[in-house]
């Protein structure tokens, strides 16, 4: 665990001192994995991987509308985050959600529906990819403006603080959005009233279509999370272990009254910013050696060499799931439009 | 419940008291209004009976607390947020317009977003072009808003208490030119219906005057000159802005056949051409001649006294609109 440089001492309002624990209390064991944990680790990453495959086929056979963003390859960090949680806690994500919804258990045949534009969808085919919405799983928003969802898990986390039932906000971003002024005045406010947030970076290295060395001024953005004298620690996205033990840490801190951490995975996006962007800005051999370091197989294979599991029960489970999508999509297509001429009023006003 | 003869601001500050003493799931964040009672003291004492948990001062963030009041809003709270100058609206657009008033039909109406936005806007005190705008029109095309606009006292107290209970957001734009304002409020009302209409102030046969906020006193005082020439004005307090209905407007029309509408901001995207295009639409007919409308003029609010005076429509500019229909239509 990265201490912060040079921690400040936070301030509070009142001119109390900060609670002890926001300093004192460290917990760098996360509770061990077990193997069994170990393999459904795996099997959420493959059913994200699954699922996103079903949609870049789906997006092309026309029943995606509009665009969509896949997040293949960077599984391991809603995978690793996700299953150090608890289903009372509280989620926020972005355009790019789909991984973080379906880590939380949102049921795929809604999810392919609200893609679908579908009556069945999680939101009644009102949302659409950029905006699934699930509050039974504690998924509160995705955010379709960069940046947008900071201050609203840090609502969330103070919601947590005040209901004293040791809940935790949890903040899925991009690297892109640590250059947006919510994301500044969501961490400032965080660290300032010390609430049960853990802010977890994707830096994919590229916001929309740029790279990070055009738009911001390092690479290592835990150094933002300094800046507010933050807990923070940076990890490798690719590696699902490394992943939840970070976020186990982070998120024992917040139930703990600790306060928030900042966690940088590091990891890539397989593919373009939407379905519109080839990503060829991207140089191959970049590319390549990301490719590499695909977390599906690489966890694959060490869960084989440690004989977690087999490679005919991976199979099994690629296969499973691959069925699972294409069925629950197909299902979804075939469930109705959304009726219209309806009375829109209820809906916009509770 | 006692009517008692208060100011609009303590008519704010005894709503929020109420509502906060009735529900223990509310809470209200904003700049400075926990130990120094906010910048215009409507907030004044709420840290002392409610503690610092729900009287919150916030970092001078708007994006970020307004932000959060939706993540508070989302997970079972109702909070209120005082948006110090209405001006500083601009500073969180994105999270009202995008975030919080969206998210609930993003949801397919699954979730709800009980929020309080308290913004004080306007002009008449010498704060110069950046903290004396009323912002009635900048969210005014915003669908899943509602906006209601004080002109009294009474007002203040009930739009708010009606806001602070509504299970949507709710814009409140209050007038600082009003907050020394008094008049005969209800204090300990249970009744907090939010106004669904216009309100007719004056009656009056002649002409139809329609404003908001301090343009409503404003109105009232052309209606005196008005009366001293034998024209009877009807001056209405158009109060709601979102969701918006002129029929009360039109109805007023059907009976003087002539309209004004006073508005405290620039002409271009105003609510007073949607008004003037409900009337058209719903009573034609029943119009002698072209509404006016007196408004801002159109450059951003100069500070020196003189200049800030002409700029701002006075009860002589609002009488001689009326006066000028009443000429054109052959009755001057």
């Amino acid at each position: 665990m990265k201490k912060p440089a040079k921690a400040a001492k936070p301030a509070t309002a009142r001119g109390k001192a900060a609670p002890k624990a926001a300093r004192a209390r460290r917990n760098d064991a996360a509770p061990a994995l077990t193997d069994a944990d170990r393999v459904g680790l795996f099997q959420t990453m493959i059913a994200i991987r699954e699922f996103e495959e079903q949609v870049q086929l789906s997006y092309l056979e026309g029943l995606v509308h509009g665009t969509t963003h896949l997040c293949n390859g960077q599984e391991a960090v809603a995978a690793g985050v996700c299953k150090a949680l608890r289903d009372d806690d509280y989620v926020t994500y972005t355009y790019r959600g789909h991984g973080h919804c379906l880590a939380r258990g949102m049921d795929i045949e809604a999810a392919f529906a609200e893609l679908f534009g579908r009556e069945t969808g999680v939101c009644g085919g009102f949302g659409g990819s950029m905006h699934l919405t699930d509050m039974e799983r504690g998924l509160i928003g995705a955010f379709g403006i960069v940046g947008a969802g900071l201050p609203v898990a840090v609502g969330a986390g103070l919601s947590a603080q005040l209901a004293a039932r040791e809940q935790v906000s949890v903040c899925f971003f991009g690297d892109g959005a640590t250059n947006i002024g919510a994301f500044h005045e969501a961490m400032n406010m965080a660290q300032v009233w010390k609430l049960p947030v853990v802010f977890v970076c994707e830096n994919n290295l590229y916001g929309e279509f740029s790279h990070i060395s055009h738009t911001t001024p390092y690479e290592d953005l835990v150094t933002r999370a300094a800046g507010y004298a933050m807990e923070n620690v940076k990890v490798d996205g690719n590696d699902v272990e490394a992943v939840y033990e970070a976020a186990a840490v982070a998120v024992a801190r917040a139930r703990g009254g600790g306060g928030p951490t900042f966690i940088e995975c590091k990891t890539y996006r397989h593919r373009g910013h939407s379905r519109t962007d080839p990503a060829k800005y991207r140089h191959p051999d970049e590319l390549a050696a990301w490719m590499k370091r695909d977390p599906i197989p690489v966890y694959r294979a060490r869960l084989v060499k440690r004989g977690v599991i087999t490679d005919r029960k991976a199979d099994a489970i690629v296969a499973k799931a691959r069925e699972a999508s294409k069925a629950a999509a197909a299902r979804a297509a075939a469930a109705a439009w959304p009726a219209t001429g309806r009375d829109m009023a209820a809906l916009t006003f509770a | 419940m006692a009517e008692r003869e208060i100011t609009y601001r303590e008519a704010i500050l005894t709503a929020l008291q109420e509502e906060m003493r009735r529900d223990p799931k509310t809470l209200i964040m904003g700049e400075d209004i926990a130990e120094s009672g906010g910048p215009f003291k409507t907030t004044l004492g709420l840290v002392d009976e409610f503690g610092p948990a729900r009287v919150r001062d916030t970092p001078i963030a708007e994006t970020g607390f307004v932000g959060a009041a939706l993540g508070l809003a989302l997970t079972g709270w109702r909070p209120i947020v005082e948006i110090m100058f209405a001006d500083f609206l601009g500073v969180c657009f994105d999270q009202i317009v995008n975030g919080i008033a969206k998210h609930r039909l993003m949801s397919g109406g699954r979730v709800k977003v009980p929020v309080t936005i308290r913004a004080i806007g306007g002009a008449g005190l010498r704060f110069a072009a950046q903290h004396s705008q009323t912002a009635e029109s900048w969210m005014l095309s915003v669908p899943g808003l509602k906006i209601v606009c004080p002109s009294s006292p009474a007002e203040a107290y009930s739009m708010l208490k009606g806001a602070i209970r509504d299970d949507n957001p709710v814009l409140v734009l209050e007038h600082k030119a009003l907050l020394s304002s008094k008049g005969p409020v209800p204090v300990g009302s249970d009744d907090a219906a939010m106004p669904t209409g216009p309100r007719i102030l004056r009656p009056g046969k002649h002409v139809t005057i329609v404003a908001t906020l301090a343009m409503v006193g404003r109105a009232l005082e052309a209606a005196d000159l008005l009366a001293a020439d034998g024209i009877e004005a009807e001056v209405m307090d158009l109060r709601v802005l979102r969701p918006f209905d002129a029929s009360a407007v039109a109805e007023s029309v059907r009976k003087t056949n002539r309209l004004v509408l006073v508005e405290e901001q620039v002409a271009a995207g105003g609510w007073s051409a949607s008004v003037v295009a409900d009337v058209v639409t719903e009573a034609f007919d029943y119009l002698d001649a072209p509404p006016i409308r007196v408004t801002l003029p159109d450059y951003p609010l100069p500070y020196s006294p003189p200049l800030e005076d002409e700029a701002i429509p006075s009860p002589t500019r609002i009488a001689d609109a009326a006066r000028k229909l009443m000429r054109d239509t052959g009755r001057g």
